[in-house]
């Protein structure tokens, strides 16, 4: 560590300056110290949370050879739902819920008023759309590459009902503006959904909160779109990456297993 | 301690030869604290469930006051075209609780079906069948058209044409004192013109489907 040079104080006031084979390399001054802060709360954590070996474990894995770009859409995937819950949380901020007027007024308000409001509103209403996109590839790449196929099957099991979950977020919050187009989109999709035999009428009636379209629909839709499916959402994605991390990446499908002579000759 | 033959029978921990037996004892107080917590649990868990669960499909089992609604004068309408007059469902929404119907007088000539023949006034709703987007009357066709999936229906909306499930939906109309029509209830018809209580779009009415797409719970016959 390059020194610094020492403060203009009397050699008497001064600390001696450490004897030979003293201090052992250890921070003894106030500005080693101070150099050393970060690692020090890292280490104070650590020693009592054990939470550096999670770390690595997740962080410091062995992949497969040929892994390459593809790869990187599941974690494009996951900021995507980190860019819609951090902007969606500022929107909430603005947003009201009043389906008599309210609702569009705040989104009007949010888009030509508020400081950034119309950045922040696009992140979110086109961000939507790349997560969506972003879903497909990454679910298309786990297909062609063969890495639904065991011991993963439970992992393409939750990634489908993140990817409904997704659709459910897409639903919700394209009625949240309350313009012409979120509410005959929305009508037409609540009778989508209850074209379903038997439980598809309640099904609507469940969405609208009542047999008509009202007030509690545009509150309803609020409610699942900001705090039932996020939560799920975000427990859903805990479990997907567990599940990565403990059973390790596929080799591209073009990739052949190497073939060690020496090995097979000790297996025969 | 009874023979061994009892030892994996008897109801009695004493005979089962469990460590710390008491005389007379069925279930351990172990096994008990085990069952009793969970239950507490269970119990405490279905109190805050149960109750969120009811107040969020409790709308399914609502049933709402019939809304009578005046929609003009009876001079307004005649027996041979349609007039469409504006019409509040959800008074609480402002702009979008409204919905539009078409209205005229009855005409012996062409509502001939048995089911119309004591009705006034005819009052069509504008929702499309379909998925419920709102068609309009368009007289050179004499056809309702719906804009979204192209649905088309004639003079007395039954479908012609289109994806729609079933013709479109009515309203029950009266005259009032002020010799006024007033719309009530809407009801939904099979493709016989035959009345059911009021369906979502989307639902058949014909055949099976009047079974599959049953009524809602709370609906009032009127």
């Amino acid at each position: 560590m390059p020194k610094l040079p020492a403060p203009p104080i009397p050699s008497s006031l001064q600390a001696p300056p450490p004897r030979p084979g003293e201090g052992n390399g250890k921070a003894t001054r106030p500005h080693e110290h101070a150099a050393e802060a970060g690692t020090s709360v890292v280490d104070w954590v650590d020693e009592r949370t054990s939470l550096s070996g999670g770390a690595r474990w997740m962080m410091f894995r062995k992949v497969p050879k040929g892994t390459n770009w593809f790869y990187t859409l599941g974690s494009a995937t996951m900021f995507a739902f980190l860019s819609q819950a951090v902007t969606g949380v500022f929107l909430a901020m603005y947003y009201r819920p009043d389906a008599s007027g309210g609702a569009y007024e705040s989104i009007r308000h949010v888009t030509n008023e508020v400081f950034l409001g119309q950045f922040v509103r696009g992140m979110h209403k086109w961000g939507s759309s790349v997560m969506v996109i972003l879903v497909f590839l990454h679910m298309g790449r786990t297909f062609f590459f063969g890495a639904y196929k065991y011991p993963r099957e439970l992992n393409w099991v939750i990634g489908v009902v993140l990817l409904i979950l997704t659709m459910v977020m897409s639903f919700t919050g394209y009625l949240l503006p309350f313009d012409q187009r979120a509410y005959w989109a929305t009508i037409v999709g609540v009778n989508i959904n209850g074209t379903g035999p038997l439980l598809g009428p309640y099904l609507s009636d469940f969405l609208r909160g009542g047999p008509e379209f009202g007030a509690t629909t545009l509150s309803r839709f609020y409610a699942i779109h900001m705090l039932l499916v996020p939560g799920l959402i975000a427990a859903l994605i805990g479990a997907h990456l567990y599940l990565v991390a403990r059973l390790g990446t596929t080799a591209p499908p073009w990739l052949k297993a190497e073939q060690n002579p020496e090995l097979r000759e000790a297996d025969a | 301690m009874s023979a061994k033959h009892d030892k994996h029978k008897s109801k009695y921990t004493l005979d089962r030869e469990f460590p710390g037996a008491f005389e007379g004892e069925t279930v351990t107080r172990r096994r008990f604290m085990v069952v009793g917590g969970q239950a507490a649990g269970g119990i405490a868990a279905a109190s805050f469930l149960l109750p969120a669960l009811g107040f969020a499909i409790g709308p399914i089992f609502k049933s709402s006051p019939h809304r009578w609604e005046s929609v003009g004068s009876e001079d307004l309408f005649n027996p041979y075209n349609y007039v469409p007059v504006v019409l509040t469902l959800n008074p609480s929404i402002g702009e979008a609780g409204k919905t539009t119907a078409y209205v005229r007088r009855f005409n012996a000539a062409i509502d001939t079906d048995p089911y119309d023949k004591d009705t006034k006034y005819i009052a069509i709703s504008s929702r499309c069948a379909h998925l419920g987007c709102p068609v309009r009357w368009v007289d050179a066709a004499e056809r309702f058209i719906c804009p979204c999936h192209g649905g088309v229906y004639d003079l007395l909306g039954r479908r012609v044409g289109g994806p729609p499930a079933r013709p479109l939906d009515r309203f029950y109309t009266r005259v009032n004192g002020n010799r006024e029509v007033e719309l009530g209830p809407r009801f939904s018809v099979n493709s016989e013109l035959q009345r059911f209580s009021p369906r979502d779009p989307g639902e058949p009415l014909d055949g099976i489907g009047q079974y599959a797409y049953p009524s809602r719970p709370g609906a009032q016959k009127l």
